[in-house]
C-alpha cells in the first residue's frame, strides 16, 4: 500500500511539482500561495527560488522551460498581474519542458487588496486553466497539467482558492517521475515575438485551443456523476468546480454533478449532453460568472449569479437556502467589538507611524503589515493600491500638486516591497526630479506572509547565505545621495531625520531599519512593566495602539506579559518615568 | 457515522494552527476521513481566527457553518461569543478563561462585554478553564493551548493514549514534556 499523508493544499501541490519531475520553481511569497514554494525546496532535484516579484519568477521559469526542463513558478491572483506580460506572450511561444504556474485566488478577500479571478485572465491569454477541488487533486492535476504542458505546446495554469490552498486532507503520495532534460533547438519563429512571428503563432495558438476544447470533452478530470435527485419532480443537475464541488456534494450527495477539472477551454459537447440529461441546471462557481456565461452563449438555459453572488466565499449553506430553500434559523451574529487584524507587539513599524501621525504627515502606503498604519488609532496610511505603488503616486502627487503640497506627505514601502516592485519607482523619481521622501520600512523580511527571505536579507529560500543587497549603495547607485539610515524605535533621531527630509528641495530615502520582533532569531530579552505610583493617566502610552497595553477602569495601565515583546516604545513615549523596561 | 465537527477560534498568534494539526492528526490516526481548514496571512496578526476540523465516514467540504459545530474551542472569552452561534443546539463550548483585547477596547472607543462565560452557559454546555494560569504554573505561558485542548478531549471519542501519541509527534522534540503534562492538567481537571 502506499503511504498517504495529511497535506495542505499548498503541500499537495509542491508534492505534485516534485513528483511530476520538474527540476526548477522560482516564486514571489504571497497568501494563499507562500508555503507552495517553502515545502517544495524540501525536496531533493528541484531548484526553487525566491524571485523579486512574479514577473521575474514567470520569466525564470519560462527560460527553464525553453532550455528543456519542467519548470514551475507560483503567485497569488495580484501577482499574476504582475507577471501578465511575460505569460501573455509566452502563451504564443508555448513551451519546450512543461510550464505550470499555480495562481492562488482569495475569494472573500482572507489577506488581499481585489478579489480578481484568475479564469478570466487565462481566457484572455489563451491559457488552459485546471482548477482541483482539494489536496489530493491539488497533486494529481499538477501532473495532468504537466502532460497537457508538453501536449498541447503551452503553458497551464493550475487556480487555486485559498479554502483549498489552505485546507487539509489525506494524499496519497508517489515516487517521483524522472523526465530526461529535452534538447534545446534554435528556433525564432517560435521563441522570438516578433509581429511576423507572432501573426502566425496566433493562428497555431487559437487552434490549439480548439484542440483542447475537443480534449476536454473526454478528458479524465472533468468528470460526470448522474444522480437521481429532484426537486418539484424535476431531474437536478450542477456544473461546478474547484472547492464549490465540496459545497455541493455536502448538501446533494445524490445529484447529477458535471465537475470541471479544467475551467478554460470549456468540454461543449459534454456540457451539452449534460444539461440534456437534467431539467434544472445550476452553475455553482466561485467569483466571476466565467463558466455560465459561456454556457448561456450556447442557448443552454441555467441557473448562476441570478442566485449565487458574486461576492466572496460559498458554502454549503448557499445552497440549502438558494437551492433547497430551506430556512436555517441560524442565530444573528453577536453585537461585539470585531477584532481586525493589527500590528505585533514590538514592531518597528509602529515605532515609525507613532512619528509619522505625531508630526500628522500623511503616508501613501503599500502592501505589508505597514498597510495597517492605515487604521485607528495610527491612522498614518493614507492609499494602499498595489505593490510598489506608494512611491510612484507620491511622485504622481507632488508632480500634480507641486512639491509643497507633499512637504506634509512621505511614501512608506517594506523591504520586501521596495525589492519587488518599488525600486523602479524611486528610478522613476530620480529621473524626473522628484523631492520626495520615501521610507522604506526595513524590517528585514517579509512579514505578512509569514517571514520570507528576499535580496536584501542575504539568505535564499534554501537557506543558503548569500551577499545582500544594500539600499543605501543601491540608492547611491541611482544617483540619490539623500539617503539616511535611522532605528525606527530611536523616535528622536527618527523624528530628526523626517522633518528635515519632507522640506527639502530634494529626493530623500529613509532606510527605517529594524527586525520584525516575530523573526526566529529575535531575542526579546525585557519587558516592560508600570510604576503606577508615576503614572498620571495621560494615555500617551497607548496611543500607538500596541494590544499589550490596556487602560483599566481607574484609568491605569496594564500590560500584558505574555504579550509585552520588550521593545520600550510606550516607554519612550512616557514622560513621566510611569513605564519600566525589567529582564524578562 | 455522522461527521463531527470542531472549531477552534481564538485570536491571531495564539496557536491555532498547532492545535488543529494535533485534533486532525488524532483523528487521522483513528481511521478517520478528516478535513482541517486553515487561516494564514494577515488575519495571523492579532485578528480573529477560526480553524474547522471535521471528521467522519465521508467529508465533503471543509468548513464549519453556522448552527453546527459539535465542540467549539476558543482561546479567547471575547471570540468564544463571536463564534457561539456556530454551535449545534446540543454543542460544547471550551473556553479559555482570558481575555485579549481587541484594539477598540485598548483605546477606549468599546467595551469588552461583561460576564461572557456566564451568559454563554445560559444558552450553551460551557466548561471553561483558566489555562494561562496553569501554562504559567507549568513555567511556560506558551503551552496554555494544550491545557484547552486536553479539556475539549474529555468531550471527544479518542482515548488519552491517542492523544498524547500525536502531541508527541506534533510539538517541537523540546517541548514533548511540558507540553504533555499541560494537556493532561487540562484532561484531568
Amino acid at each position: 500500500m502506499s503511504e498517504k499523508k495529511m497535506m495542505l493544499g499548498n503541500a499537495a501541490i509542491a508534492r505534485g511539482v516534485w513528483e511530476a519531475g520538474a527540476k526548477v520553481s522560482s516564486a514571489y511569497p504571497g497568501t494563499p500561495s507562500t508555503e507552495i514554494s517553502e515545502e517544495l525546496v524540501k525536496y531533493p532535484g528541484v531548484y526553487a527560488e525566491w524571485a523579486p516579484n512574479e514577473k521575474v519568477a514567470a520569466e525564470v521559469a519560462i527560460g527553464a522551460s525553453i532550455s528543456g526542463v519542467r519548470s514551475f513558478c507560483t503567485m497569488k491572483m495580484v501577482g499574476l498581474n504582475v507577471a501578465a506580460d511575460p505569460l501573455y506572450s509566452f502563451s504564443y511561444i508555448g513551451c519546450n519542458g512543461g510550464l505550470v504556474a499555480v495562481v492562488a485566488d482569495d475569494p472573500g478577500l482572507y489577506s488581499s487588496q481585489n478579489e480578481q479571478d484568475t479564469r478570466m485572465v487565462c481566457r484572455a491569454a489563451a491559457i488552459p486553466c485546471m482548477e482541483p477541488a482539494d489536496s489530493q487533486e491539488a497533486k494529481d492535476y499538477i501532473k495532468y497539467a504537466y502532460e497537457i504542458s508538453e501536449k498541447f505546446d503551452t503553458p497551464v495554469i493550475v487556480r487555486t482558492t485559498t479554502r483549498l490552498a489552505h485546507s487539509q486532507c489525506e494524499v496519497e503520495l508517489c515516487e517521483r517521475e524522472e523526465i530526461p532534460d529535452k534538447p534545446y533547438e534554435r528556433d525564432i519563429q517560435k521563441h522570438v515575438m516578433m509581429p511576423g512571428m507572432a501573426k502566425k503563432r496566433h493562428v497555431v495558438v487559437e487552434q490549439r485551443m480548439k484542440d483542447l476544447a475537443e480534449y476536454a470533452n473526454t478528458a479524465p478530470f472533468n468528470k460526470v456523476e448522474m444522480g437521481d435527485m429532484t426537486l418539484d419532480g424535476k431531474k437536478v443537475g450542477f456544473i461546478t468546480e474547484g472547492i464549490a464541488y465540496q459545497y455541493v456534494k455536502e448538501v446533494c450527495p445524490n445529484a447529477s454533478i458535471l465537475k470541471l477539472g479544467m475551467c478554460h477551454p470549456l468540454p461543449k459537447k459534454l456540457i451539452e449532453d449534460f444539461a440534456s440529461k437534467v431539467d434544472v441546471l445550476y452553475i455553482f462557481e466561485e467569483l466571476e460568472p466565467v463558466v455560465e456565461e459561456q454556457v448561456k452563449s450556447w442557448g443552454i438555459s441555467c441557473i448562476g449569479k441570478e442566485i449565487f453572488t458574486i461576492q466572496g466565499e460559498y458554502s454549503a449553506n448557499m445552497i440549502r437556502e438558494k437551492v433547497l430553500g430551506m430556512d436555517l434559523g441560524i442565530k444573528a451574529a453577536p453585537q461585539i467589538p470585531p477584532r481586525p487584524p493589527i500590528l505585533c507587539p514590538g514592531c518597528p513599524h509602529r515605532a515609525t507611524f507613532s512619528v509619522l501621525s505625531k508630526l500628522k504627515i500623511h503616508a501613501a502606503g503599500d502592501i505589508g503589515c505597514y498597510t495597517l498604519g492605515a487604521l485607528a488609532p495610527l491612522s498614518v496610511v493614507d492609499t494602499t493600491v498595489c505593490m510598489g505603488s506608494s512611491i510612484s503616486s507620491l511622485h504622481g502627487m507632488e508632480k500634480a500638486k507641486g512639491h509643497d503640497y507633499i512637504k506634509n506627505w512621505v511614501a512608506v514601502i517594506g523591504d520586501s516591497t521596495f525589492m519587488h516592485t518599488g525600486i523602479n519607482s524611486l528610478i522613476n523619481m530620480f529621473y524626473n526630479q522628484s523631492h520626495g521622501t520615501v521610507i522604506i520600512l526595513d524590517n528585514r523580511t517579509t512579514g505578512m506572509t509569514g517571514h520570507q527571505d528576499h535580496p536584501a536579507t542575504g539568505k535564499t529560500l534554501s537557506g543558503e547565505i548569500v551577499p545582500a543587497v544594500d539600499f543605501t549603495k543601491l540608492c547611491n547607485g541611482i544617483g540619490i545621495t539623500n539617503v539616511h539610515e535611522v532605528n525606527p524605535f530611536d523616535l528622536d533621531a527618527l523624528t530628526k531625520v523626517i522633518k528635515e527630509e519632507v522640506n527639502k528641495d530634494e529626493l530623500s530615502v529613509i532606510i527605517a531599519k529594524a527586525p520584525c520582533a516575530l523573526l526566529k532569531d529575535q531575542k526579546h530579552p525585557y519587558k516592560v512593566e508600570p510604576v503606577p505610583e508615576k503614572c498620571v493617566h495621560c494615555g500617551a502610552c497607548l496611543r500607538p495602539g500596541c494590544p499589550a497595553l490596556t487602560k483599566r477602569e481607574d484609568g491605569s495601565i496594564a500590560i500584558d506579559k505574555t504579550m509585552c515583546n520588550g521593545c520600550g516604545l510606550c516607554m519612550s513615549l512616557c514622560k513621566f518615568g510611569a513605564l519600566q523596561q525589567v529582564k524578562a | 457515522m455522522e461527521t463531527k465537527n470542531i472549531m477552534i477560534v481564538g485570536v491571531g498568534g495564539q496557536g491555532t494552527l498547532l492545535t488543529s494539526r494535533i485534533l486532525g492528526g488524532v483523528m487521522e490516526n483513528a481511521g478517520y476521513q478528516v478535513k482541517v481548514s486553515e487561516v494564514h496571512g494577515m488575519a495571523q496578526r492579532g485578528g480573529s481566527v477560526v480553524t474547522f476540523v471535521r471528521y467522519g465516514d465521508n467529508v465533503a467540504e471543509p468548513i464549519v457553518e453556522e448552527g453546527q459545530a459539535d465542540v467549539l474551542i476558543a482561546f479567547e472569552k471575547l471570540e468564544a461569543m463571536r463564534y457561539a452561534n456556530f454551535l449545534k443546539k446540543d454543542g460544547v463550548l471550551i473556553v479559555n478563561d482570558w481575555r485579549i483585547d481587541p484594539i477598540s477596547v485598548v483605546m477606549g472607543a468599546a467595551k469588552y462585554p461583561e460576564n461572557i462565560i456566564e451568559n454563554l452557559e445560559k444558552e450553551y454546555k460551557v466548561y471553561r478553564i483558566d489555562a494561562m494560569d496553569e501554562a504559567l504554573r507549568l513555567g511556560n505561558s506558551r503551552v496554555f493551548n494544550n491545557v484547552v485542548l486536553g479539556l475539549a478531549a474529555r468531550h471527544m471519542d479518542f482515548t488519552r493514549e491517542e492523544w498524547l501519541k500525536v502531541i508527541e509527534e506534533k510539538v517541537p522534540p523540546k517541548t514533548v514534556e511540558i507540553n504533555t503534562k499541560a494537556f493532561l492538567v487540562g484532561y484531568e481537571k
